[in-house]
């Protein structure tokens, strides 16, 4: 059996009707990173015991007749920035390399009461800061279809591992991209929900203001499945919204004839590869085809966001990682003569550079004298931002875009260009600085490797995302293929 | 040249809520170290600050007692600086936004009455604490141990406007802060424990100068006597300088209450950039005008309306004061003057902050919980009132109310101590003293009727304190005048 070529509602029959059990399917997890981990380097720990004592829980239940969540028994993988009682979580970094956390995040905490198994926690960019995994302390995930590519980054190792068959669902985090670019350059179906949608319990904060938690899958309806499992409003989040639970699956059967389309033309010039715009032009002509329609619109805030995200994103970070100070947990510099020297070299040895350079530029930014003329403009260009969003979204139900310029790129291709490497997030980013919506589903391949459209909807509106990124996996095979290496016999 | 000092205070008051300001934590302290801790408090990745709401509510209660506008919305910011014992690296305050501004405090010095302004007053979290091991203090300690108990305790900082003119009147706007904020019930307002904190801005400017000198902000001021001290210190140290032409330095200044001068800290140059910013994880605090009455509503009766009230039953300033000071007593007080039994307050007053706090403090009992309630010492007033028994009696039966089931009129029964008010029964042991004391009719004839008293406390001996001391002076003047 096989996560790459078995459904996950097949997987959720069998275990219903017990010709599988949970436990085989945490077997075959851990059969697979066992055979394919060498390669692709997604996981940074492996949760067996754990994932096999959950596993004889939920067969004991099984037996007995209980009727659980339609996920019991389902293996999962969670990236290593969202704490799980009793396991590590080193978000990538030497800083945290030995941290156990001692309670579990929200998000996780909801996956484990629905039954899911999370067998490993995965590679990502050292405190979620990068696009191609290559920021991680300890290692570098490697793309499936490519193994001298990147995996995308932050949520790199949660892509891989789905793209993989070593888990069928993973979670990741969201920033400006994290989850939908990783989501693109590996082929599966990601989704950053809107602001306010999951907790951030338990995440540990990059930018605040801007983080989500989403799931990965292979299929828009386990995307959204999973979506059901992770949302819902948490007292222990300020900025959780108020909404309540949500079946996102209610409406993907409903049609698509009617939905309006916009188009940002700012992400269809030179800057774009011409396989992905070809790809995505397909996307939009097949909607058409099937009723929707779409037309182009113009978008400033693709200008004005990268430049707008790193200021703010990096502003709340260097508060946000302040505390790792090597006082009450972390690395310590051993034999400091004094206070000062303790927090500097436990920081200066701790975090890594592309870290550090973000922690120098938020403190920058915030510094007094500067404050204003970074910090307080960027934040009306946020304003600016969300306005421009509202505007479209008076004339369309979704926006699609290409989720990356480029796909999945080689090693060391962007890594010595910050600036560029920060250009591949264009079309991510403003999603996030808006708190709205966004999914990258599979719409096509260049030379082999994937290529990723994205959908971004109205606040809280998930739902038409899926509605219209299902119908189009009803009717394409992008998202079932699998690396050839990977495929039954190879 | 005269100079004319102009002070601002910075006051930090613990709120005395249940839980913390951002996590559920108790906040009792004297608990084992890091007892009281969650991940929130700690500082944990991923953890995240959730208000408390009745933090909030005490914040309101200070704000309009302190006569200030509430704001309908604050911003909580942080305020990002490394250190031990703040465990994210950040205190969560507000800054630019504060939820309370423009209100003032009216105190009274040497009997004039002076109106400091308050400029604003915040929300914020508390720090947790440092112990130094090896010695007292951080110099010379081998190692510091960081207790996290107090760690997001909530905390509101009162900012007063440069209202202040000496170290007396730093002082009085201090202990009147204290009292308001002890009234209201938001906090305990003790110096020593650190739950009321001062800091002094300090300048001096030359007498009809507009613009403000250089300050100096002192810290480490915890108690009345150390923050007039360190005033006072400061102002004559300025003088000193700038008499010698030298320029102040803008620092922060640490005040020592054993040598009882300040001394430099960090220079302006060496100062914090907090950079300051909005916290994300935090949304606007709003308040609602509907909840901003019903604080109001609720608001109990402030220090200066009670002063009033208690003048008005006819206190001496003194004893309202005293009053005013202790919390426990002043709630007894009312209780008793509310009870209808006609018992002058002024009596009550003098019972309750004589002879039975003396008798409480041997029996180490409390006002609050008191074992005489207050129905049955205005009865026990009363007889003392009326007559019943002499004031001399009534000290002796005090303490027999305690643990007694009897009635104070039964228990005067009981012990046949009621005041003898029959002169005729007294006519006769009068008599008996003065043909004792030939003497001291003599000197009283001479016109030293001081000498009156000791005839009458022959005759209080006689009758164990029952006679009425008016009484007997009356009759013993009476009989020396007809000899």
């Amino acid at each position: 059996m096989s996560f790459l070529e078995t459904s996950l509602s097949e997987l959720r029959q069998k275990l219903k009707n017990r010709s599988l059990r949970a436990v085989d399917l945490v077997k075959t997890a851990l059969g697979q990173v066992q055979r394919v981990e060498p390669q692709v380097k997604g996981v940074l720990h492996i949760l067996e015991e754990r994932a096999l004592a959950q596993a004889a829980q939920i067969d004991a239940a099984l037996d007995r007749g209980e009727v659980l969540s339609p996920f019991a028994g389902i293996p999962i993988a969670i990236k290593d920035n969202l704490c799980l009682t009793g396991t590590k979580t080193t978000c990538a970094s030497k800083i945290l390399e030995n941290f156990v956390a001692p309670y579990t995040a929200t998000a996780v905490q909801n996956v484990l009461d629905a039954g899911l198994i999370p067998v490993v926690k995965t590679n990502m960019d050292e405190f979620a800061m990068g696009s191609s995994n290559e920021n991680s302390a300890f290692f570098t995930t490697q793309n499936p279809w490519d193994l001298t590519r990147v995996p995308g980054g932050s949520s790199g190792g949660s892509a891989a591992v789905v793209a993989a068959g070593e888990v069928p669902l993973s979670l990741g985090s969201d920033t400006g991209g994290s989850i939908r670019q990783p989501a693109a350059f590996c082929g599966i179906v990601g989704v950053k929900p809107t602001y306010g949608r999951v907790s951030r319990y338990g995440l540990v904060a990059f930018a605040s203001s801007l983080d989500q938690i989403g799931p990965f899958a292979r299929t828009v309806e386990d995307a959204a499945l999973l979506m059901n499992v992770i949302c819902g409003h948490d007292a222990k989040d300020s900025t959780s919204a108020t909404v309540g639970k949500e079946d996102f699956t209610a409406t993907l059967n409903h049609p698509i004839s009617g939905l309006r389309i916009g188009v940002p033309k700012e992400l269809f010039g030179d800057s774009i590869a011409p396989e992905i715009r070809e790809a995505v032009s397909k996307a939009l002509d097949f909607f058409k085809a099937n009723g929707a329609s779409w037309s182009w619109t113009t978008m400033s805030s693709f200008e004005a966001a990268v430049s707008t995200y790193y200021i703010l994103a990096p502003a709340e970070a260097s508060a946000n990682l302040a505390r790792f100070d090597g006082v009450r947990y972390g690395y310590r510099h051993a034999d400091s003569a004094n206070l000062k020297e303790m927090f500097m070299k436990s920081r200066g040895e701790g975090f890594g550079p592309e870290v550090k350079r973000r922690i120098l530029l938020g403190t920058y930014v915030l510094s007094s004298g500067y404050y204003d003329a970074y910090y307080v403009r960027a934040q009306k260009i946020r304003q600016w931002i969300r306005h421009d969003f509202a505007q479209v979204f008076n004339e369309f139900d979704v926006i699609l875009t290409p989720t990356t310029p480029n796909v999945a790129f080689k090693f060391g291709e962007n890594a010595g260009d910050p600036v560029k490497m920060y250009l591949e997030d264009i079309a991510t980013i403003p999603v996030n600085l808006a708190g709205v919506p966004g999914m990258s589903l599979p719409c096509g391949f260049s030379n082999g490797l994937p290529i990723g459209m994205q959908l971004i909807g109205k606040s809280f509106d998930e739902a038409t995302l899926f509605r219209l990124g299902h119908f189009y996996q009803q009717h394409t095979d992008f998202h079932t293929q699998v690396p050839a290496w990977l495929k039954k016999g190879a | 040249m005269a100079f004319e000092p102009v002070i601002g205070i910075e006051v930090h008051a613990q709120l005395k809520t249940n839980t913390k300001l951002f996590c559920g934590c108790p906040t009792t302290f004297g608990q084992a170290t890091n007892s009281h801790v969650c991940p929130v408090c700690l500082g944990l990745p991923g953890a995240l600050p959730v208000l408390n709401r009745q933090t909030v509510l005490f914040a309101i209660r200070a704000g309009l007692a302190l006569n200030c506008q509430i704001q309908p919305q604050s911003v909580f910011a942080r305020k990002n600086y490394f250190y031990p014992d703040l465990p994210k690296g950040y205190q969560i305050s507000q800054f630019d936004l504060p939820l309370c501004t423009g209100g003032y405090v009216d105190i009274v010095v040497d009997g004039q009455p002076k109106r400091i302004g308050v400029t604003r007053i915040h929300m914020e979290e508390d720090a947790g604490k440092l112990l130094h091991q090896g010695a007292e203090a951080i110099s010379g300690a081998t190692h510091s141990l960081v207790d996290l108990n107090r760690a997001c305790t909530p905390l509101i900082e009162i900012v007063s406007e440069p209202d202040i003119r000496s170290a007396q009147e730093a002082k009085i706007y201090v202990e009147t802060l204290k009292q308001i904020l002890e009234h209201i019930g938001v906090c305990d307002g003790n110096l020593e424990e650190g739950s009321l904190r001062a800091d002094a801005n300090v300048s001096i400017r030359p007498v009809g100068q507009d613009a403000f000198g250089t300050k100096t902000e002192v810290k480490n001021l915890n108690s009345f006597r150390s923050i007039e001290r360190a005033v006072i210190y400061e102002i004559k140290r300025q003088e000193e300088a700038l008499g010698r032409g030298e320029a102040i330095v803008q620092q922060t200044r640490h005040y020592d209450d054993t040598t009882q001068k300040t001394r430099a800290m960090r220079s302006k140059e060496e100062a914090h950039d907090y950079r300051y910013f909005p916290d994300p994880d935090l949304l606007p605090l709003v308040v609602t005008p509907q909840q901003i009455e019903e604080v109001r509503a609720q608001l109990p009766e402030l220090p200066q309306a009670r002063r009033k009230r208690y003048r008005d039953l006819g206190l001496g300033e003194h004893d309202c004061e005293t009053l005013l000071n202790d919390l426990a007593r002043l709630a007894y007080f009312d209780a008793c003057v509310a009870v209808k039994g006609e018992v002058a307050p002024k009596l009550i007053a003098n019972w309750i902050l004589g002879e039975m706090t003396a008798v409480y403090k041997e029996g180490k009992h409390g006002f609050e919980g008191s074992p005489i309630i207050p129905e049955r010492f205005v009865a026990f007033l009363l007889l003392i009132q009326t007559d019943k028994i002499s004031g001399k009696i009534g000290k002796e039966l005090l303490p027999k109310l305690i643990g007694s089931t009897q009635s104070p009129s039964e228990l005067v029964a009981s012990l046949g101590v009621s005041q003898m008010t029959d002169t005729s029964a007294l006519d006769g042991i009068i008599a008996d003293i003065l043909a004792a004391n030939p003497d001291v009719i003599e000197k009283v004839k001479s016109g030293k009727t001081n000498a009156a008293d000791f005839l009458i406390g022959q005759v209080m001996k006689q009758t164990r304190g029952q006679a009425k001391p008016d009484l007997v002076r009356e009759l013993i003047h009476q009989k020396i005048q007809s000899l």
